[in-house]
């Protein structure tokens, strides 16, 4: 593997991991602090990309349709908590996984009734479609830099908002003792919603990111959202700072087993390595670990 | 007593209905009737986990998926006795759920789910990257496996074999909970430390209560590859794993039979919504949602209630603290 090689998969790592990270952060806030596993977290990641293509060719600018989009997959988010959510707080995880997955197979056919089955392009924007040379002889897509810049600029958003306003002081006290904080009169309802509208936010964003790189289709968030699983798994739940490492960790390990695999053991033993080299990461940490390497719950 | 022979008398009246399938002499229904007690049978193997255990596994779909790729592989290297082929593919799912099990067991709730899940999601990749055998399109089976010589071309003939066998799986189920096996896991089920206090050390029974189940599933998918005579990682997918425990809280948790109800009311669902739309999941989801926001109990557990509440006129039924004496 040559040096430029390695600088370009490393920066395609990265950029995968915090895509990664947009997802983890709204599972990992609605485990840490409402306590519900929500499978339908990948169903916000594809709503995100199909009201993007809407908003897009109906306004007919990106930039105004992004910001309309983020709007409407929050809206999303904010419906699916009051209706389905609210109800599975204090259930056990049984009807939180299956209430979560009756909404993913909702999700996944509401978008073929409106779309239809033939999946959606995503162009990218205009004046991000180049190449930028980031190293001696190493042309890389301004459009990926462009998701890692946008994927660090919300991680430092999300960083803002935990640690310097009201919103995520209560974020903060709601996960490590959310009775006390309930005791102290907030509208923890209010702060429910917020905290899924976030993370809803967030996924809807990565799921708009990544359609030029993917094809906006139905059940395209569904492997992304077991990946995500498998981030906290190794991140470790409830904890934003685990949410972060499990996410780079994966997306660097992922993106680099890609090229590796088939180089070192051929081609055909190499693809179905590459399948299961996540799946080992994540086996390799829960020996090492139990809870994962940064949990804001242990035992 | 009344109460026992009335369901006894139930599950007759159910297995007369399934044998009488056949009698329509509509292969559509024959084959129909199949896919219930298939699908049914995995459900069961969740059940196990589910009810007795009380563990929430995401993961089923695995070790059916493998059962049906090990006898659909087995079958097209030349191997066409099922006497041989699906011990082999139960030996196949087992051999998955050792390691599995042996990691997802050092998780608990939250994490377990998602554990068996992520390594269900490894055994899709794996079946999907198998390019000798289609990979994402899968594979046919030549023919359908022979019963100890006797061909199951006919759809009645694999029909009762998949019957028997689902009888088969419902008596030695019913057997493992009601023993001590069951005794222990249930127990673990309901307080962990206080079993392992009483000396039962509670990895064992649940890794083995596992390690059934992925047998029971292994075999469930033996028979589909051989029903549909087809294979692909469609089989492994996550949704599967989300139907067999959808047709688990269908049909009653902790029941056994009801499960194999569960699999009849979404594969019943399933068709008739699909003769009016292409869309039934728009359906399904939501009715799933219903089921598990508003209503306590699956099909089974309402058809029990029922026959109890008609039997209280008739016999009065003892207190309490008398019924728990007895």
């Amino acid at each position: 593997m040559t040096l430029a090689l390695f600088i370009e998969q490393l920066f395609n790592g990265v950029q995968f991991g915090l895509m990664l990270f947009l997802m983890a952060v709204g599972v990992t806030l609605v485990f840490g602090i409402m306590r519900v596993i929500n499978l339908a977290h990948g169903s916000l990641f594809m709503v995100g990309g199909y009201l993007l293509v809407e908003s897009y060719r109906v306004i007919g600018s990106y930039w105004l349709a992004l910001p309309v989009a983020i709007v409407g997959v929050i809206i999303v988010g904010a419906v699916m908590e009051v209706l389905v959510l609210r109800p599975l707080y204090g259930r056990g995880h049984l009807d939180q996984v299956l209430a979560t997955f009756g909404l993913t197979m909702f999700f996944n056919e509401a978008v073929v009734v409106i779309w239809g089955r033939v999946p959606l392009n995503l162009n990218i924007p205009a004046g991000l479609d180049g190449h930028f040379e980031i190293f001696p002889g190493v042309n890389y897509p301004v459009y990926r830099l462009a998701i890692t810049a946008a994927g660090l600029i919300c991680g430092g958003l999300l960083y803002f908002i935990i640690v310097h306003t009201r919103l995520g002081a209560l974020i903060r006290a709601g996960s490590d003792k959310r009775e006390i904080v309930e005791a102290l009169g907030v509208n923890i309802g209010l702060l429910y919603t917020a905290v899924f509208a976030l993370g809803a936010a967030f996924a809807g964003l990565a799921g708009m990111l990544t359609g030029p790189l993917l094809s906006v289709e139905s059940g395209m968030g569904d492997p992304i959202l077991i990946l995500t699983l498998v981030v906290i798994v190794i991140g470790g739940s409830g904890s934003i700072r685990g949410a972060l490492a499990g996410s780079l960790i994966l997306g660097i390990f992922d993106t680099f087993s890609r090229v590796m695999l088939p180089r070192i053991v051929g081609l055909t033993a190499g693809s179905a390595l590459v399948g299961m080299a996540d799946y080992v990461l994540m086996a390799t940490v829960l020996i090492y670990s139990r809870t994962g390497l940064f949990s804001a719950h242990r035992g | 007593m009344g109460r026992l022979s009335r369901r006894t008398a139930l599950h007759l009246a159910f297995l007369a209905i399934a044998l009488a399938v056949p009698l329509l002499h509509d292969t559509y229904y024959t084959r129909f009737a199949t896919q219930i007690a298939m699908y049914g049978m995995a459900a069961v193997s969740v059940d196990l986990l589910l009810g007795y255990a009380g563990l929430v596994t995401f993961g089923q779909a695995a070790f059916f998926g493998v059962g049906a790729y090990a006898a659909g592989m087995l079958t097209v290297a030349g191997f066409h006795e099922a006497l041989v082929v699906w011990p082999l593919a139960m030996l196949a799912a087992v051999a998955f759920a050792l390691v599995i099990g042996a990691l997802s067991m050092r998780t608990e709730g939250f994490h377990f789910i998602m554990v068996t899940l992520a390594f269900a999601q490894m055994v899709y990749y794996i079946g999907e990257s198998l390019r000798s055998y289609g990979g994402d399109n899968g594979f046919s089976l030549p023919r359908r496996n022979t019963l100890a010589g006797m061909s199951l071309a006919d759809h009645t003939v694999f029909y009762y074999v998949v019957l028997a066998l689902l009888v088969l799986v419902l008596y030695l189920a019913s057997r493992l909970v009601g023993s001590e096996f069951g005794m222990v896991i249930r127990g673990r089920r309901d307080n962990e430390r206080r079993l392992a206090a009483i000396g039962f050390p509670p990895f064992r029974y649940k890794y083995a209560a596992f390690v059934i189940g992925a047998a029971i599933a292994g075999l469930a998918g033996a028979l589909m590859a051989n029903h549909a005579r087809f294979v692909s990682p469609a089989i492994l997918s996550w949704q599967v794993s989300g139907q067999l425990l959808s047709m688990v809280i269908l049909g009653s948790a902790g029941t056994l039979i009801g499960p194999v109800f569960g699999a009849a009311v979404y594969l019943v669902f399933q068709q008739v919504l699909s003769d009016y739309t292409d869309h039934w999941m728009i359906f399904f989801g939501p009715l799933l949602i219903a089921r598990v926001l508003f209503v306590k109990e699956g099909v089974w557990g309402l058809l029990v209630q029922a026959l109890k509440a008609q039997e209280r006129p008739a016999a009065p039924v003892p207190a309490p603290d008398q019924g728990a004496a007895q």
